[in-house]
């Protein structure tokens, strides 16, 4: 026997065997007290399944061969967390079948919620109405209702209020040794704090503790840190020859700054944003459970409170694709000013 | 030559102690030596002895402990007094090996046409035109200690400081650059001190040869090397070119052992 002739049977086997086992335990009544345990034999053999298969894949397939398994799989679970549902192996109050789920996702995109007076994406198929009526301040009341919109701006607006003096803190701080002596400590210490934590005493210093300010600062604050740290690394990393070098090809101080010390730390900053990035979402969908009357941190938040699950979700599905999008960006970002890293 | 009475380069009794954990640590000592306008100074010693220590000191990147180093500055005031080719290359892996070769240009506020053009006429010097536009990490070890050698040459100093510049290539790219490196030298003419570990390149390049002792390092000999010009490497079949590098290497030799012996 060939060897895919071997594997091709055995594939077989492994796939009678999962079948076998379900059936089985249909038949004698017993599927419902077993499900778990079947289920997870079933994922172990389904392993071996794919890879058999994954050794006869030509090489030009691969890719489809590896796309096909990222993306299946969670096809895979969202179908048998479906059926779950359906089999009431688990309860739909805590697990709400993925299509609820998807309905819910649907229901906060296209309908006002009047008691909180917002809406998802603020409804932005009402834009031209808007406009004949109220010209550009009517769009902006409109938009203003959108939870989305609200925690973008907050993430955007903390992000670069933290970012950029970080940076620039980072680069004194990695350059001057007097200043990092005195600083380090203190920063080193801060890191440590959980930054939700410093949101009261940021609320103290708002005349408006529930407006904008106190959330956006807190992000600042976070990503402020994180970034002083990591581009404070990135410059002291930076090897001591590269600086031997600008300096003796005449650099002046501004030209060292430009060509050599923010270049040779720029792999290292982007390493930061990206945590940062991931740090400012916790903290502002924390900061909107708190205190907020708008944004997916509220409206997650906000659905819990009124029980309902389905829309609780859809609120975390809404944070990730917001996670996700936000990386890509900062990928592209680094794709554009890193061209030699490809 | 080393009687020329303005030499280029003039160092007295240059030493260099560092401070470190375990006390001082002296890397120089009382190092004097004239380079004359145009003269090529090779400089070999066993590893660790303060070669580019010394060569750092003589670019200025780093202080003298006592003594004195000076470079003598040319007519021109705008002319560099020194660029280094750098053992470990330092090439910039953010910058494509134009921009590289054009750096100590633009430092200089030349205008970007006009630096392009001098880079591109050097990497089609040496071959590399058709990776002008590569960045470091898309080209082999070679070219980047081209493309390093080139920076330096690009920035047309007074005096050209290499630290092991064909130190890590494999035997034939570095009999190819050997080459390159005397044609280059003979069309320019530079004053250039040049350190290397290999006594057959010493002595093929250069028209003195220093011997460094090991730790603390100090000026063991130095040899005129009578060989005339223009060399190649057909100058390494000559019988002058055997005895030099027999000559050298019975005292490199014995220097070596001792101090293997100094460290047991
Ligand atoms: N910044 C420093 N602090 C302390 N010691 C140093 C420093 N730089 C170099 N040394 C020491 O000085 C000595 C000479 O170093 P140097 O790099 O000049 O040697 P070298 O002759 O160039 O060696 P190689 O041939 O291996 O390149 C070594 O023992 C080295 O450890
Ligand atoms: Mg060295």
């Amino acid at each position: 026997m060939t060897p895919v002739q071997q594997d091709r049977r055995a594939v077989l086997g492994f796939l009678l065997a999962i079948v076998g086992l379900h059936g089985a335990l249909t038949l004698s009544g017993q599927w419902h007290d077993w499900a778990w345990p079947a289920i997870a034999v079933s994922f172990i053999v389904l392993v071996l399944i794919c890879e058999r298969i994954g050794r006869h894949v030509p090489l030009r397939a691969r890719k489809i061969y590896e796309r096909t398994l990222a993306l299946g799989f969670p096809a895979l679970v969202l179908a048998v967390w479906e059926m779950a549902g359906a089999m009431e192996l688990i309860s739909p109050v805590w697990f709400p079948p993925p299509s609820a789920i998807g309905r819910a996702l649907w229901d906060v995109t296209v309908t006002y919620d009047r008691f909180s007076e917002t809406s998802l994406l603020g409804r932005p198929w009402l834009i031209p109405q808007e406009f004949r009526a109220g010209g550009l301040a009517g769009v902006g009341v409109l938009l203003s209702e959108s939870h989305v919109l609200a925690t973008i701006g907050r993430v955007f607006a903390g992000f670069l209020l933290g970012a950029i003096p970080g940076i620039l803190l980072g680069v004194v701080m990695g350059i001057n040794q007097t200043v990092r002596l005195m600083l380090d400590t203190t920063l080193a210490a801060i890191y440590v704090l959980p930054k939700i934590a410093i949101f009261p005493v940021v609320m103290l210093m708002f005349a408006d503790p529930f407006g904008e300010g106190p959330k956006i600062v807190v992000v600042a604050l976070a990503v402020f840190v994180l970034m002083t740290i990591n581009t404070m690394t990135g410059v002291r990393t930076i090897e001591p020859v590269y600086l031997m070098a600008g300096r003796n090809y005449g650099a002046g101080p501004l030209q060292m700054l430009r060509h050599v010390i923010l270049p040779g730390a720029l792999p290292v900053i982007f390493a930061g944003l990206r945590i940062a990035l991931g740090t400012a979402m916790i903290v502002i969908i924390s900061v909107e459970f708190l205190r907020a009357k708008q944004g997916v941190g509220f409206m997650t938040y906000y659905y819990w409170e009124v029980l309902i699950p389905e829309k609780m979700y859809a609120g975390l599905v809404v944070v990730m694709i917001l996670g996700v999008t936000l990386t890509g960006l900062l990928h592209w970002l680094q794709r554009r000013l890193m061209p030699w890293k490809r | 030559m080393a009687s020329n009475p303005a030499p280029k380069i003039s160092a007295r009794n240059v030493t260099k102690v560092y401070e470190t954990a375990s006390g001082h640590m002296t890397a120089v000592d009382d190092f004097t030596l004239d380079v004359a306008e145009g003269e090529f100074l090779a400089i070999v010693g066993p590893s660790g002895c303060g070669k580019s220590t010394f060569l750092r000191m003589l670019a200025g990147l780093e202080d003298v402990s006592s003594g004195q180093l000076t470079i003598r500055p040319g007519t021109d005031p705008k002319t560099p007094l020194n660029s280094v080719v750098f053992q470990e290359y330092a090439i910039f892996p953010w910058k494509t090996v134009i921009q590289n070769v054009a750096f100590g240009l633009q430092m200089r506020g030349v205008s970007e046409r006009e630096r392009l053009d001098v880079a591109q006429g050097w990497l089609d010097r040496v071959g590399l035109a058709k990776f002008a536009d590569h960045y470091p990490h898309q080209i082999s070890g070679g070219m980047k200690q081209r493309v390093s050698i080139v920076r330096a040459l690009a920035n047309d100093p007074e005096v050209l400081l290499m630290d092991e510049p064909l130190g890590a290539l494999d035997a034939q790219t570095r009999v190819v650059l050997q080459e390159e490196l005397l044609r280059i030298w003979e069309e320019t003419r530079k004053t250039v001190v040049y350190i290397t570990h290999s006594l057959e390149e010493a002595v093929l390049l250069g028209d003195r040869v220093v011997l460094m002792s090991a730790q603390p390092g100090r000026i063991l000999e130095v040899y005129d090397i009578d060989i005339p010009r223009p060399r190649s490497i057909e100058t390494m079949n000559l019988p002058a070119f055997a005895l030099y590098r027999g000559a050298i290497w019975d005292r490199l030799s014995a220097e070596v052992t001792r101090a293997m012996e100094m460290q047991q």
